[in-house]
C-alpha cells in the first residue's frame, strides 16, 4: 500500500451570503496516495476546483480538515501555509499564468527565487527543469513566443521546480488541441509522476482518461463515486 | 530577498511602456517642483543680496522697512546711541539708494549706490581689479562685476561716467556673493560721497550695521534699540523678514506654492494612475505568486520596491533635467534667478516619497485582497 499523501475529512465550503449563499462542497472526504495520478471530474459547478483549492491550501474550508503527510494544513498560520504551498505543492494553472515579461527560464525559477535561492543559481537550476520538459533551447525566450503546448510545459517545469510532493493541475488540456493535450498529460505521467509524488488533476477531458490511476467523480459538491482509471 | 527584488525589478522595467510612463510622470513632477522652488530660492537670495554681501551681524532700521531696498532714513543720533550701547563692538552707518548713470554713449542706466562707512569701509566687496584705498579718491566708485555689469558698458578701471549729473570714475572692480534682484548694476562708494551724489531726505542713515561683542549681547542690543523706537535684527532675521515680505505681501510666494502643489498633483495623477494600472494588469500574476507560495509581506515588499525604484529614478532624472535647464538658462540669461538648494531637493524628495507611497498604497491594498483561489477560478 503506498503512503497517504492527502487526507480530506468532511470538507464543507459555502460561498456567498444570504439568499445567494450556496454550498460548494458537502462533507467531502477523500484519500490521495503517493504514486497516484488522481483525476477529479464532474460537470461545471460541481465543486472540482473548489475541492482542489481546499486540498492545496489555497481556499480555507468552513469545516472539515485536510492533512498532508500528517499535517493539518488549515491549522497553519498564513505564512506557514504559504511555505507549505511553496515546498509541498506545485501548481499548473488552467491559463498557465506565466509572466510574459520574464524569460522562460525566469518563469520556471520563480519557486526557487521565492525559496530564497540566489537569482543566478535559480536560473541555472530552472534550465534543468526546462530540459526535463524538453524546452532547454527556449530558456531565453519570453513565454509569448512559445506555442500553447510549450507554455503548458513551461508551467509544468515551474510546478516541479520546487520539487513538490503534490502537483495540482487545473484543466491542463483546456487550452490545448487534442493531440497536444494527450501528449502533455502522457508526458507528465511518464516523467513527473513517481512513487514520491501525487498528482491531482481537475479535467473534463475524456481523451486523457487513460492516464488516470483513479478517478473521483463529483456532482453538486459531493463525491459521488470513485473509479480505477477508465472513462471520464 | 535580493532574488525577490530582482523579480520585482524585472517585472517593472521589462514593461517598458508602463515604466516609461511612470518615469515621465515622476520626472516631470520633480522637474516642476525643483524648478519652481529653485526660482523661489534664487529670487529670495537675490532679494537679500545686499544683506548677504555686506555680511553685517546686526542691522538697525526703521520698523517700517520690509526689504533692504526699501529704506527709511534714520537720524544721526541713532548711530551715536547704538555706539554707546553695552555689548556693541562697533557700529557704522550704511547708505543704499538708487541713482541714474549717464554712460559714454549718452544713454542712462539705473544703478544701486551703496555708501560704506568712510572710516572703516565695513562691508566692502572683494576687489578683483584696483585698490580699495582708491575709493577715497575724487569721484571714486567701485563697480560690481555681476550679470548686470555689461549694462554699464563693461567699464574698466578709469572709466568715467556721470552719476546724477556728477562726475564719477571707476577705481575698482569687485565681485560679490550674490547679485541683486532688480536687474540694475551696483556701485560702491563712501557714505559721505553717496550723500553728496544722491538726493536725500532729512535723515540720511539707511541702516546702522552693528557687530555685537558676543552673540549673548544680541538680545540686549535689540531691547535697547527698541527703546529708541527702531528695530534691530540679526542678518538671518533680516533675510527672513525680506523673504516673508515677498512670500506673504506680494503674492509671489502664494503663486509659487500653487505651482508647486500643482506639480505635485500632476505627478501624483500620472504616476499614481499608471502605477495602479500596472498593479491591476499584474494582479493575476501577483495572485499566482501568492498561490505558488509568496507571502503577503513579500508581495508588499515587491510593490514598495517597484514604487520606490521608480520614484528614485524619476527623482534623479527630474533633478538632472532641472540642473541642465537652469545651467543652459544661466548661460543665455545671466540674470536668471534660480538656485537649487538642499531645501529644494529635500522638498522634492519628500513629495516624491509621498507620490510613491500613495501610488503603492492602492496597489498594495489590491494585491493583499487578491485571493489565489481567484486565479484558479479564472
Amino acid at each position: 500500500m503506498p503512503d497517504l499523501a492527502i487526507k480530506a475529512t468532511g470538507v464543507v465550503k459555502w460561498f456567498g451570503e444570504g439568499e445567494a449563499k450556496t454550498q460548494a462542497l458537502r462533507e467531502v472526504s477523500l484519500d490521495a496516495y503517493f504514486g497516484e495520478m488522481l483525476y477529479i471530474v464532474g460537470p461545471s459547478g460541481s465543486g472540482k476546483t473548489t475541492l482542489l483549492s481546499v486540498l492545496s491550501g489555497i481556499l480555507r474550508p468552513d469545516s472539515g480538515s485536510v492533512t498532508v503527510e500528517g499535517t493539518d494544513i488549515w491549522n497553519l498560520g498564513s505564512d506557514k501555509l504559504a511555505d507549505f504551498r511553496l515546498h509541498k505543492i506545485g501548481f499548473v494553472f488552467q491559463d498557465y499564468h506565466l509572466f510574459p515579461r520574464l524569460s522562460t527560464a525566469e518563469n520556471v525559477a520563480i519557486p526557487l527565487i521565492l525559496n530564497r535561492k540566489n537569482w543566478r543559481a535559480a536560473i541555472v537550476e530552472a534550465t534543468k527543469y526546462l530540459d526535463i520538459v524538453g524546452l532547454k533551447g527556449r530558456a531565453e525566450l519570453p513565454p509569448v513566443k512559445l506555442s500553447g503546448g510549450e507554455q503548458q510545459r513551461v508551467a509544468i517545469a515551474r510546478a516541479i521546480a520546487g520539487q513538490p510532493e503534490i502537483m495540482i493541475m487545473d484543466e491542463p488540456t483546456a487550452s490545448l488541441d487534442g493531440d497536444t493535450g494527450v501528449a502533455i498529460v502522457g508526458f507528465v505521467k511518464k516523467n513527473i509522476l513517481n512513487d514520491k509524488r501525487c498528482i491531482l488533476i481537475v479535467t473534463h477531458d475524456d481523451r486523457i482518461s487513460e492516464f488516470a490511476t483513479r478517478i473521483l467523480k463529483m456532482q453538486d459538491g459531493r463525491l459521488i463515486g470513485t473509479e480505477k482509471g477508465g472513462s471520464i | 530577498m535580493t532574488g525577490i527584488l530582482k523579480l520585482a525589478y524585472k517585472l517593472l522595467v521589462n514593461d517598458k511602456a508602463k515604466f516609461t510612463a511612470l518615469l515621465v510622470g515622476i520626472t516631470f513632477a520633480v522637474f516642476l517642483i525643483v524648478q519652481m522652488t529653485a526660482m523661489f530660492a534664487g529670487t529670495m537670495k537675490r532679494a537679500s543680496a545686499t544683506v548677504i554681501n555686506l555680511g553685517a551681524s546686526m542691522w538697525i532700521m526703521d520698523p517700517a522697512v520690509q526689504t533692504v531696498a526699501q529704506t527709511t532714513g534714520m537720524p544721526d543720533y541713532v548711530l551715536d546711541a547704538v555706539r554707546s550701547m553695552q555689548g556693541v563692538s562697533y557700529a557704522v552707518p550704511f547708505y543704499s539708494g538708487g541713482a541714474l548713470v549717464k554712460l559714454a554713449d549718452g544713454t542712462f542706466q539705473s544703478v544701486t549706490v551703496i555708501g560704506l562707512d568712510d572710516t572703516s569701509l565695513f562691508g566692502r566687496p572683494q576687489l578683483i581689479q584696483g585698490k580699495i584705498e582708491d575709493i577715497y579718491g575724487e569721484n571714486a566708485f567701485i563697480v560690481v562685476k555681476d550679470p548686470e555689469f555689461p549694462k554699464l558698458g563693461n567699464p574698466h578701471v578709469g572709466t568715467e561716467f556721470q552719476v546724477n549729473d556728477h562726475r564719477g570714475v571707476i577705481v575698482g572692480i569687485a565681485k560679490v556673493a550674490s547679485s541683486g534682484l532688480f536687474g540694475v548694476p551696483t556701485l560702491y562708494t563712501t557714505f559721505e560721497r553717496a550723500l553728496q551724489y544722491l538726493p536725500n531726505p532729512r535723515f540720511t542713515i539707511a541702516y546702522v550695521l552693528v557687530e555685537p561683542k558676543s552673540s549673548s549681547d544680541v538680545l540686549h542690543i535689540k531691547q535697547q534699540v527698541q527703546t529708541l523706537g527702531y528695530l534691530a535684527v540679526t542678518k538671518d532675521e533680516f533675510i527672513d523678514r525680506i523673504s516673508n515680505f515677498y512670500m506673504y505681501q506680494t503674492g509671489f510666494g502664494t503663486n509659487m506654492l500653487i505651482m508647486t502643489v500643482m506639480s505635485f498633483v500632476v505627478g501624483l495623477s500620472i504616476s499614481g494612475q499608471t502605477f495602479y494600472t500596472f498593479v491591476l494588469e499584474n494582479l493575476e500574476k501577483f495572485g499566482a505568486l501568492k498561490a505558488i507560495g509568496a507571502k503577503s509581506h513579500e508581495l508588499v515588499f515587491m510593490i514598495l520596491f517597484q514604487a520606490g525604484f521608480t520614484a528614485l529614478t524619476g527623482y534623479g532624472l527630474g533633478i538632472g533635467l532641472c540642473v541642465l535647464l537652469i545651467t543652459l538658462a544661466k548661460r543665455r540669461l545671466p540674470d536668471y534667478a534660480a538656485l537649487i538648494t538642499y531645501w529644494n531637493l529635500g522638498l522634492a524628495f519628500v513629495m516624491v516619497v509621498v507620490i510613491a507611497a500613495i501610488s503603492s498604497y492602492f496597489g498594495v491594498r489590491k494585491v493583499l485582497r487578491i485571493e489565489p483561489f481567484d486565479i484558479f477560478r479564472g
